[in-house]
C-alpha cells in the first residue's frame, strides 16, 4: 500500500524544487508569504509554551513541528470556508483569521477563546478525538442544500482515525458528496502511543479506499505540497465532486501538551534531528539562500513584528475582564431554566451578588 | 367572530407526522435525518409521504451511523438548519451519547451564544409492545442529567403535535421521547395547522383530593386505569403528566402535593438515578411540611429491560400502582 501512496513533495528538504511542474508556481512572493506565516505561528507557540511554564495560561497543546501542514491547509481555504480544528490546530485557526487574544483566552480557560470573530466560520477546537469530522461533514451537507462553493475543512491526528466518527463521517461524506476536506495531520504518535500502535495499516491515506473517496498522502513539512493538494481538494469539493482525504505526514517536536514528558516515550533524539533535516522552515530558508534571495534583516523584521503582535495578543488577554460567574448560567440555554435561575441567584447571594465580580 | 378550528381525530404517530409536515411546510431550514425515513417512511412511519413532498434534500435517508448523523446534524444546526434526527429506538441511540453530551449540549455555552443546535432528537422508547431486545429502553435519566437538552415525553396525540413543534421552535436541542405503545392506542381530535404547547408544563388529567399520582409517556393510560378503579373505592386522585421531564414543571407538583399530602411517582425507567428522584427532590424542596406519608415510587427495577417474555413483570402495572396508593393512604 505504501507503494500506490507515495509520500509527495514539491520542495525537498535542501530547499529544491522536486516537483518541475510547481517551478514557476514558487516565487520569492509566494515563498516569503509563507514563511512569514510558519514564523508568526512558530513564534506564537514557542511563547504559548512559556506562557504555561510561567502559569500566566492552563494547559497548553504545542504543534511546533507541524506548522508547514497548518498554514498550508488554512492558506487554501476562502474566506466564507468552515474550519474545525482540534486543540492543536490553533495554528490554522490563527492563519485563517482567529483571533490570537482568543486563542490564548481559550488557552486560559475562558470561553470568549471559542468565540471566532464576526464572519469566520470557525468551530470552537474538538476535544473529544474525531468528533469534529462529523459537524464539518454536516456544515458541508447544509453548504451543498443551499447550493453555494463553500467548503469545509476538518483538522484530525492519526488517532483519530481509530474512532467511530472518523469511518462515520467519511463514509457518510462519500455517499452524499459532501463538499468536505479531511485534513490529517499524522505526526506519528497520540500522546504516547506511536501508529504502529494505532493502526496496522501503513498509511492513513489507503483508508479512503474503503469509502471511493480520492486521498493523497504528502511531506506535510513541504508547506507548498500541503497548499497546492489542499486547493485542488478544495476545487473537487467545490465542483460537487465530493470529499477528499489528505495525509500529511510530519511530527511534533515536543510534548502532547505541557502535561506531558515526550522523553518517556520516545526518543527525543528523532526530534532533534527533525529539527535540523526535516524542519519547515528551514526549508524555506534554504530555498531563499539557494536563490540568493536570503536577507538577515527581512528575516529579523518580520521576527520583529510577529513579536510585537503575539505580546499585544498576551496584553489584551491578560487585560481582559475577570470571569463572571454569571456567565456559566446565562449561555446553557436561550433562556435558563427555572433550575439554573435558582441554582444562580443562590450562589450569587452567597458569594456577595454580581455587582461584586467585573462586567465584562 | 368564531371560527370553528378544523380538527381532525388521529393517534400519536399520525400527529408526529402531521406536526413535522406542518413544520417542515412553514420552514425551508427544517429538515430531517435518520435510518429508513425516506421511501420507508420510517420503521413507525413517522414520516411517510415526506420524501415524496420535500424531496431528498430535505429528507435524508442515514447510513447506520448514530453518532455521524447526530453529529452532522450538529454542522448543520450552526448552518442555519434545523435538522429533526430520529433516533430508530431510543436503545439505539447510545453511539450517539458523546455527541450529545460533548457537543450538542454545551455548544452554547462553549460559543458564548455564537453557535446554537435548534436541532430535535425524535426517539421511540418503551417496553410493552413485544418489541426485540434492546428496543424497549427508557433511559430518559441519562438525558435529563446533561445540562444544555430539554427532555419531552408526550403520552397524546394532542401534546405529541404541540409539543414537537414547540421542540421544533426551540432554540436548543430537545430529545423527544415518544411511547411507542401509545403510538396507534390512542386517537384524539387534533387541531389541523400550527399550535405549540409549552415545554415545561406539566397537565392535570384528573382531579382528586387523596393522592397525587405523578407520571409521563406510556404510563399515563396504566396510571388512569389505577385511578378509575380508585376511585371506585372511593379514593379520589390527582393525576399529573408532566410531559417534560427536563426542565420539570414544579408548581404542577408543588400544587398538588400540597393538596393531597400524599403521592405516588410512577416511571417505566428504573428506579435508581431516575427522574422520579428529581421529582422527589422538588416535592422535598417545596412540600415537606405538608406530606403525610412517605412518597412511594413504583417504577422499572434496576435490571436491564428483560425480553419481551418478561416484560409485564418488569412494567409497572396497575397492580403494583394500586398497591403504592393504598400504601401511601393507610400510612
Amino acid at each position: 500500500m505504501e507503494s500506490q501512496f507515495p509520500i509527495l513533495q514539491i520542495m525537498d528538504c535542501n530547499g529544491q524544487i522536486v516537483s518541475p511542474m510547481y517551478k514557476e508556481k514558487i516565487t520569492e512572493d509566494i515563498v516569503k508569504n509563507f514563511y512569514k506565516q510558519l514564523l508568526r505561528i512558530r513564534l506564537f507557540d514557542r511563547k504559548a509554551v512559556s506562557l504555561q511554564r510561567q502559569g500566566r495560561i492552563g494547559t497548553y497543546a504545542p504543534f511546533e513541528g507541524q506548522e508547514a501542514a497548518q498554514v498550508g491547509s488554512a492558506l487554501a481555504l476562502e474566506p466564507a470556508d468552515w474550519m474545525f480544528p482540534t486543540y492543536r490546530d490553533h495554528g490554522a485557526a490563527f492563519v485563517f483569521g482567529h483571533s490570537l487574544r482568543n486563542i490564548l483566552l481559550f488557552w486560559n480557560g475562558r470561553n470568549e477563546g471559542c468565540v471566532p470573530p464576526s464572519g469566520k466560520r470557525i468551530f470552537p477546537p474538538g476535544i473529544p478525538i474525531a468528533t469534529q469530522i462529523p459537524h464539518a461533514v454536516g456544515a458541508a451537507l447544509g453548504e451543498k442544500i443551499k447550493g453555494s462553493n463553500h467548503a469545509a475543512i476538518a483538522y484530525f491526528g492519526d488517532g483519530a482515525t481509530s474512532e467511530g466518527d472518523f469511518h462515520e463521517g467519511l463514509n457518510f461524506a462519500s455517499v452524499i458528496k459532501a463538499p468536505v476536506v479531511f485534513f490529517n495531520q499524522n505526526n506519528q504518535y497520540a500522546i504516547s502511543v506511536p501508529i504502529e500502535k494505532q493502526m496496522n495499516t501503513k498509511t492513513i491515506a489507503q483508508k479512503a479506499l474503503a469509502y471511493d473517496i480520492p486521498s493523497v498522502r504528502l511531506d506535510g513539512n513541504d508547506v507548498f505540497i500541503v497548499y497546492f493538494e489542499t486547493l485542488k481538494a478544495l476545487e473537487r469539493a467545490r465542483k460537487g465532486e465530493g470529499p477528499t482525504l489528505i495525509e500529511a505526514v510530519t511530527w511534533r517536536y515536543g510534548a502532547h501538551t505541557t502535561a506531558d514528558d515526550p522523553s518517556k516515550y520516545r526518543d527525543q533524539i528523532e526530534s532533534n534531528n527533525r529539527r535540523v533535516e526535516t524542519d519547515p522552515l528551514l526549508r524555506l530558508e534554504r530555498w531563499l539562500k539557494n536563490e540568493g534571495l536570503y536577507e538577515e534583516n527581512w528575516i529579523r523584521q518580520i521576527e520583529s513584528d510577529a513579536n510585537q503582535e503575539i505580546e499585544l495578543a498576551i496584553a489584551e488577554m491578560e487585560a481582559f475582564p475577570k470571569a463572571n460567574p454569571a456567565d456559566i448560567f446565562d449561555y446553557v440555554f436561550a433562556e435558563p431554566t427555572w433550575q439554573i435561575n435558582q441554582q444562580k441567584e443562590e450562589y450569587l447571594r452567597l458569594i456577595g451578588g454580581e455587582d461584586k465580580c467585573i462586567r465584562r | 367572530m368564531y371560527t370553528a378550528i378544523k380538527t381532525r381525530t388521529i393517534t400519536l404517530i399520525q400527529a408526529i407526522t402531521d406536526a413535522l409536515d406542518t413544520m417542515m411546510e412553514e420552514k425551508s431550514e427544517v429538515l430531517l435525518l435518520g435510518e429508513d425515513i425516506g421511501r420507508n417512511g420510517g420503521v413507525f412511519r413517522a414520516t411517510d409521504g415526506l420524501l415524496e413532498k420535500y424531496g431528498e434534500d430535505r429528507v435524508i435517508d442515514t447510513p447506520l451511523s448514530e453518532a455521524g448523523f447526530v453529529g452532522a446534524g450538529i454542522g448543520l444546526s450552526v448552518n442555519g438548519f434545523i435538522p429533526i434526527i430520529e433516533i430508530q429506538f431510543l436503545g439505539f441511540i447510545y453511539p450517539a451519547y458523546e455527541q450529545i453530551m460533548t457537543h450538542a449540549t454545551r455548544l452554547r455555552m462553549r460559543t458564548m451564544g455564537h453557535y446554537t443546535v435548534p436541532m430535535v432528537i425524535r426517539a421511540p422508547y418503551g417496553a410493552g409492545v413485544r418489541a426485540p431486545e434492546i428496543h424497549c429502553d427508557s433511559t430518559e435519566a441519562i438525558f435529563t442529567h446533561m445540562p444544555g437538552i430539554k427532555v419531552v415525553c408526550p403520552s397524546s396525540p394532542y401534546d405529541a403535535k404541540g409539543l414537537l413543534i414547540a421542540a421544533i421552535e426551540d432554540s436548543d436541542p430537545v430529545l423527544f421521547m415518544e411511547p411507542m405503545r401509545c403510538y396507534r392506542s390512542i386517537r384524539e381530535e387534533v387541531p389541523e395547522g400550527k399550535y405549540t404547547v409549552e415545554i415545561g408544563r406539566g397537565k392535570k388529567l384528573l382531579e382528586g383530593d387523596d393522592v397525587s399520582i405523578i407520571t409521563w409517556g406510556a404510563m399515563v393510560p396504566i396510571v388512569l386505569k389505577a385511578a378509575k378503579e380508585m376511585k371506585e373505592k372511593g379514593v379520589q386522585c390527582d393525576v399529573i403528566d408532566l410531559r417534560t421531564l427536563y426542565p420539570i414543571d414544579y408548581e404542577i407538583i408543588a400544587d398538588s402535593v400540597q393538596k393531597t399530602g400524599r403521592t405516588v411517582i410512577v416511571h417505566e425507567a428504573h428506579a435508581t438515578g431516575g427522574v422520579g428522584n428529581d421529582v422527589l427532590a422538588i416535592i422535598n424542596e417545596t412540600s415537606f411540611l405538608f406530606q403525610k406519608a412517605p412518597v412511594e415510587r413504583v417504577t422499572g427495577f434496576d435490571v436491564p429491560v428483560p425480553y419481551f417474555g418478561f416484560e409485564d413483570h418488569y412494567l409497572p402495572s396497575e397492580a403494583r400502582i394500586i398497591h403504592a396508593i393504598k400504601k401511601v393512604m393507610s400510612f
